[in-house]
This record gives C-alpha cells, structure tokens and sequence, in this order.
C-alpha cells in the first residue's frame, strides 16, 4: 500500500543537506549570521532600552559635555565604510580581486579612524575628569560605546583577514558578503547611539 | 544518486588518531558525548554540593562528612554555585548540548551540522567555561555567593559578600557558556533550516526536533539582555561604574529586570528538550500516534512568545511598581495555558494505547505526574496576591525543583535510557533501570514535597541555619527528614552511574531499532556509523508517529522510505 498522500513531491536529482555547493554554503552562512545578529540586536537592545529607561527616570543625568564634532565625523567615517564594504563584495562576485582588496583596505582604515577618534575622545573626557565611576550617564556612555567599539575591532580583524587571504574570498565571495552583513550592523548600532548620546 | 553524495561521504573513522577522534572530533555524535560528560562530571559536583548545603541545614554547624565545617558565607557560596552549576553547566550541556548534538542530524536525516567545525568550538568553550567556574572555587575568597540569580548590590560589591574573583569568575564562566551556546544554538538552527532529508517537510518533523528548536531560538532571543547586564555588572566591579549601585545613582532593579527577561525563557530553553524527548517516549512506548501533533507545535511557540512577557512575576516582593504586578500575573497565568494543552496530548496519547512498560516509558510517564504538580504550584506563585506570601520561600524551592528537577531528570532519564542504545550500541540493564526510576521517584517526591511545607511554615531560602529562627524549630525535624531524603536521592543516582558503566562494555548489542519506533534515527545502525547513513541519504515519506498504521503489515511504519515496501516487513 503506498499513500500517495503522505509521499513528497518526487525530485531524485536532489539531495538536501548533502550538497556543499558555493550557493548551499552561502544559503548556511547567510541564515546563521542572521541568527547571529538578532542576538546581538537583542544585547544592544537590552543596553539601550536601560539606558532610555534610566535617563526617563532621571538616573543618567541630562545633558553632558561631549564631543560631538568628532562623533559627527565618526558617523560619516562608519557610513562611508559600509559604502566600502557594498562594493568590496560587488567586486568579489565579479571576482575583480584588485577591487576588492581596494575597498577592502579602505574599510579597514575606516574602522581603525574610528576607533583612533573613539580612542581620541575618550582620552579627552578622562582628561576632563569624566571617567566611568563619573555617574549614571558616563556609565552607560563608556559601556554601550566600548561594547560598540569592540565590534568594531572585531569588524576590521575579520575584514583584515579577508584581505589578506584574497584568493580564498575570491572563490568564496559570500565569505565578504557575510563580514559586510555584520559590517552593516555595527554601523546601525552606531547610528542608534549616536543621537542616544551626543544629541539628546 | 548524486555527485555531492561522493564529497560528503566521510573518510574512513580508523584512520583518524585518538585525539581526532575522542578529542576534537567535529562528528556530532562524538561531540553529543563529550556534552554528556562534561554534564555529568558537572552534575557530581552540583550533587555533591547539595549534599553538603542538606547537611548542614539538618545538623547546622557540625562538621560535614567530606568536607568539614560549613559557615554562612560558604553556604551562600553553595547555593550560589549549587545553583549555577545546575542550571547552566548540567542542564543545558546535557538536555541542549547531548540531545541537540545527537538528535539533530540523525532525525532530519543529515550527515553532520552545517558547521562541524563550530560544533566542536561550542564544546570547547563550554568546557573552557567550566573549568573557569571551577578554578573559582580556589581562588583567595572563594567562589561566587551572591545567590545563582547574582542580584547586586549584594553582587556588584566585594565587601558585600567577601568574594572578589570569585565573582569576576563566575562572570567569565557565564560568558563564555553564553557565547558556546549561541553558537551552538545558531547551529542547530541552521542545520534544522538547510539540512532536512528529501521529504522531511516541517509538519513531518519530530517534535523533538521542534523543541530543540524552539529552545534554541528562546536562548538566542533572550540571552542578550542578560549579557548586558552581565557587562554592566562587570563595569560596576571593576571599572567603577553605577549601573546597580544606588549610592552611585543607579538602581538595582534593573539587574533583575535583564536578569529574568532571560530566567523565564531560559527556564523553558531547559524544559523544552525534556517535554520532546517525553512526548516520543510516550508515542513509542503507546504504539499511537501523538496526540495533537500540531496543536502541540502550536502551544510550544506560543508558550515560547509568552515566555518573553511574563518575567516581572520574579519580582513581585522587589519593590517594582504595583501596578505592574497585575498584567504579569495575567500573562503568567495564561502561559499555563499551553501547557496545560501539552499535558492533555500526552495524556491523550497514552489514551487506550497498548502500553509498554520499558524503562524509558517509566521515565516518561514520572515525568507527566511530577510536571503537574509543579506546574500546579506554579499557579499559586503567578498569582501575585498568593505571591507575595510565598516568595522566596522554600515553597518556591520546592516549585522549581518541580518543574525544572523533574524535567531535568525525569525528561532527561527518557530521552538517556531511550537513546542510549543508539548513542553507544549497547542496551542498558533491563533490571538496574526501573529500580533506578522507582527509587527516584519516591526519593524525589520525600525530598522535594516536605518543602512546600517549610516553606509555608516561613522557612526562607538561603538561611545556613534554620534552627537560629524560633519560629522554625518545631520544623526541624521536617528538614532532617528532606536531608536523609535527599542522600536516598543522590545515592539512588549511583546506580544510573553503575548500570551506564556495566552496559558500556557489557551491555547486550543494541539492534538498529530496538524499540520499534517511526524515525529516522532508528533506520540506521547503532551506533549510527561515521557519516550516519552510508551512502544514500535517507528519505521521507510520511510523518513521525505512524503507530498502529491502519491496514499496514506491522505495528508502525517508519518514516524513512525504504527500498521493500515498509508493509512487506521490518528492519530488525
Ligand atoms: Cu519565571
């Protein structure tokens, strides 16, 4: 007795799970680092909903002296990087390895300007005596910036990494896909924190 | 069939050395025993912990036998820890991290996760994690005491509780457990997504597979928060920030709001791999169909949502804004709901079933009985009126152990005596394991039940010496009782020890399905060679709990379609 209710749609060609194609990998890598990053959502999310919730009940102070011409140049620094990033894959899918290691290269200079601003900034406000222990608002400033910082860090070593094993994101260019999706992301957290911080 | 198939087939297990292939291997099954061990040797020390808290609540102030004199602070640390280890470092190695590693592919009919190599990277830094709680208990303080929920300020200050690096530790050791969980999380995601045998459509998944699922999604939707707080904590211990420290300006209510917007959800990360485990016991062992397959899918998620809202009801007595108790209490009661609905499907499924009493089956079956009577007491503690009376009282102690205790243990000894012939291709002792269930169950409930009482009675929880309140001198004899309980309970866990070990190298082989059961993990070998399925991947025909098929030759039909007719016979 065969039910030919219960049989599936016949297609003997093909065999999911097996297959360890380019597109089966990059359909793998696509689906874990989005499963990544709304992890990460979920940790800045939780940071700055406290933060809102603290400064709505007064806990993180007002206004704060900082520097938000650098902070304005950093945003422009982080945007034109993702821009980098957009055309470092384009190259790799047209497998232009020049073009890619170009864009590449400039995105990670962009990520280490940032954080030498950062590093700028924050020596300044130290400078100034406003250190973490300083109250509410600089705990959070210092926290939610260093954590948004170490992803940056972390950004330029994974974008280094690309760079220098050209070849291998060649073949693979899905590899400079990924890294540009967290990329992206970092650059949004910046684009929360920002105004968060510097404007309101 | 097709050319990938060359590429995948895995090269010869010989010829791979000890240490690639014990140590790290990236095969899932490999690495599902390493969660098993680690969770095991994690569950003695936890075990052993227990034992010395047992005791000195019944003999407050003698010396305890193997360890010596027990005073408040090294109390705290013991619960702290007891808790700690349990929750993170047995639990979930064992529930998520063996059944996850193990089930996964053999049941979705895959060769091995889609990232093997980050499959044993998770592993690793799990250990790496445990290593660094148990270094803590040695450094100059002693390990962490401020309570397994770390509340500040008792946890942001080392004078508080005179542990330094302890505490920093066990920071550490949550981050890192954290991080290999969510890799491994984002794993088995991701093999569950891309990886299922032809014909393996979600409404044919096991709901085993639907559970490891949802808990995974739950940990990496709700892990965030916490890690937040984690960081903030951290910041506040050693870089002098006030994030949880009102005389700098901040408010420790908000480490509890980040604290259980995770704890609630991590509470089903850890029960929901059990509930799976239990529900294809009980569908196995009644030779039915489940009852409600989607229905039960349906409750799992929606109980996974709501378990995002209800998180406030941990703090009912913390000081927050009454008018926040009512909604929680609202959608606390109505998380029930669902689970209400999953308990009648099991019940349902067992409905005039023919039943089999196999050791896996009693297991099942205790948990059902036990779940209940948890999730009953969880009704009085939702409920913020009732609350507010018992909160943090052994009441609560013996609520949890309800729930979570029994779905750790009677859940987690299902799916273990269920698919421990598949995981080391020797079946179990036939004899040593109803006497292990039986002297569970009834250790357990001596145990656990006399501490609804105590905490009824006013017994709160954390207190090294109950004796020292006159108030509950007249209950001593009952925490004496629960003492000599809880020894029966951990020695009857020596006999699971010994029959693992005995049924290791002596145990009867296992056939391929030893149970007769429906998927997919059962039409391979035991233990399932390296690349699990030969050379032809499996594929699927119908959905997982064909028992008592109408009109077929046999009692089930399983879900792999074979090249005979499933009618014409078996496989054994
Ligand atoms: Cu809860």
């Amino acid at each position: 007795m065969e039910d030919v209710a219960f049989r599936a749609p016949a297609s003997p060609g093909q065999s999911r799970g097996e297959a360890r194609t380019g597109g089966e990998a990059a359909l793998r890598g696509k689906i874990a680092i989005w499963w990544f990053l709304a992890s990460e959502i979920m940790l800045f999310g939780g940071l700055i909903t406290s933060f809102v919730l603290a400064r709505l009940g007064g806990a993180a102070g007002t206004h704060e002296p900082l520097n938000v011409t650098v902070a304005a140049v950093n945003t422009f620094v982080l945007l034109t990087s993702s821009y980098t990033m957009v055309e470092a894959f384009a190259a790799a899918e047209h497998g232009n390895r020049p073009g890619m290691r170009f864009f590449l290269a400039v995105t990670v200079l962009a990520g280490l300007g940032f954080l030498g601003l950062k590093v700028y900034e924050y020596s300044g406000e130290i400078a100034h005596g406003f250190t973490p222990g300083r109250g509410g608002f600089w705990s959070f400033y210092y926290t939610m910036t260093g954590l948004h910082a170490l992803h940056v860090l972390i950004g330029v070593v994974v974008n280094s990494a690309l760079l220098v094993m050209a070849g291998a994101a060649i073949r693979r260019p899905y590899r400079v896909e990924l890294a540009g999706l967290y990329w992206h992301f970092v650059d949004i957290v910046w684009i929360f924190l920002f105004p968060l911080l510097y404007l309101t | 069939m097709t050319p990938a198939l060359a590429t995948a087939a895995a090269p010869p297990h010989q010829a791979a050395g000890f240490w690639r292939t014990y140590v790290v291997s990236t095969d899932h099954k490999t690495i599902a025993k390493q969660y098993l061990t680690l969770g095991l040797v994690m569950a003695l020390i936890g075990g052993y912990l227990a034992y010395v808290m047992r005791w000195q609540l019944a003999y407050p102030d003698t010396s305890v036998p193997g360890f010596g004199f027990v005073g408040p602070e090294t109390y705290n640390t013991l619960v702290t820890m007891h808790g700690t280890i349990m929750v993170f470092f047995v639990a979930m190695p064992i529930l998520l991290g063996t059944f996850g590693n193990f089930l996964i592919p053999l049941m979705i009919g895959a060769r091995d996760m889609a990232f093997p190599k980050l499959n044993a990277l998770s592993f690793w830094l799990l250990a790496t994690g445990s290593l660094v709680l148990v270094v803590s208990f040695f450094v100059p303080g002693g390990a962490a005491a401020a309570g397994w929920t770390g509340y500040p300020p008792l946890s942001a200050r080392a004078e508080y509780t005179g542990v330094e690096w302890g505490l920093n530790l066990w920071l550490l050791a949550h981050a890192i457990e954290f991080a290999a969980f969510l890799l491994g999380g984002v794993n088995f995601l991701t093999t569950a997504i891309t990886m299922r045998a032809h014909g393996l459509t979600p409404g044919r998944l096991p709901l085993m597979i639907w559970q490891l699922l949802t808990a995974s999604v739950l940990f990496l939707l709700s892990v965030g928060p916490l890690i937040a707080g984690a960081i903030m904590l951290l910041m506040d211990r050693i870089a002098g920030t006030g994030f949880f420290l009102p005389d700098r300006g901040g408010e420790p209510l908000l480490w509890q709001h980040l604290f259980w917007f995770f704890g609630h959800p991590e509470v089903y990360v850890v029960l929901l791999p059990p509930l799976g485990a239990v529900l294809e016991v009980l569908s196995v062992f009644s030779r039915k169909p489940i009852f409600g397959y989607r229905l039960i899918i349906g409750g799992t998620l929606a109980a996974g949502a709501l378990s995002f809202i209800v998180w406030a009801h941990h703090m009912f007595v913390s000081g927050m804004d009454p008018r926040l108790a009512m909604p929680f209490s609202i959608t606390t009661i109505l998380i029930s709901v669902p689970f209400a609905l999953i308990m009648f499907a099991m019940i349902a499924t067992l409905w005039r079933g023919s039943i089999r009493f196999e050791t896996p089956m009693l297991w099942a079956l205790g948990f059902v009985a036990m779940f209940i009577t948890g999730g009953l007491t969880g009704i009085f503690n939702g409920s913020a009126p009732a609350d507010i009376y018992i909160a943090n009282t052994y009441f609560v102690v013996a609520h949890f152990h309800y729930t979570l205790f029994a779905a750790v243990f009677f859940g987690g000894f299902a799916g273990l005596y269920f698919w421990y012939p598949k995981m080391f291709g020797r079946m179990l002792g036939d004899r040593l394991g109803p006497l292990h269930f039986w002297l569970t169950l009834v250790f357990f409930n001596l145990t656990f039940f006399p501490m609804h009482w105590l905490g009824l009675a006013g017994m709160v929880r954390r207190i090294a010496d109950p004796t020292q309140y006159e108030m509950l001198v007249p209950y001593q004899y009952l925490n004496v009782f629960v003492t000599v309980s809880s020894l029966g309970l951990i020695v009857a866990q020596g006999i699971f020890l010994l029959n693992f070990f005995l049924s290791l190298v002596r145990g009867r082989m296992a056939p391929a399905n030893p149970w007769q059961a429906a998927t997919l993990e059962w039409t391979t070998s035991s233990p399932p060679p390296h690349g699990n399925w030969g050379p032809a991947l499996p594929e699927v025909e119908r959905g997982a709990y064909d028992y008592s098929f109408p009109g077929a030759a046999q009692d089930w039909l399983p879900q792999r379609r074979l090249a005979v007719p499933a009618i014409a016979g078996g496989q054994e």
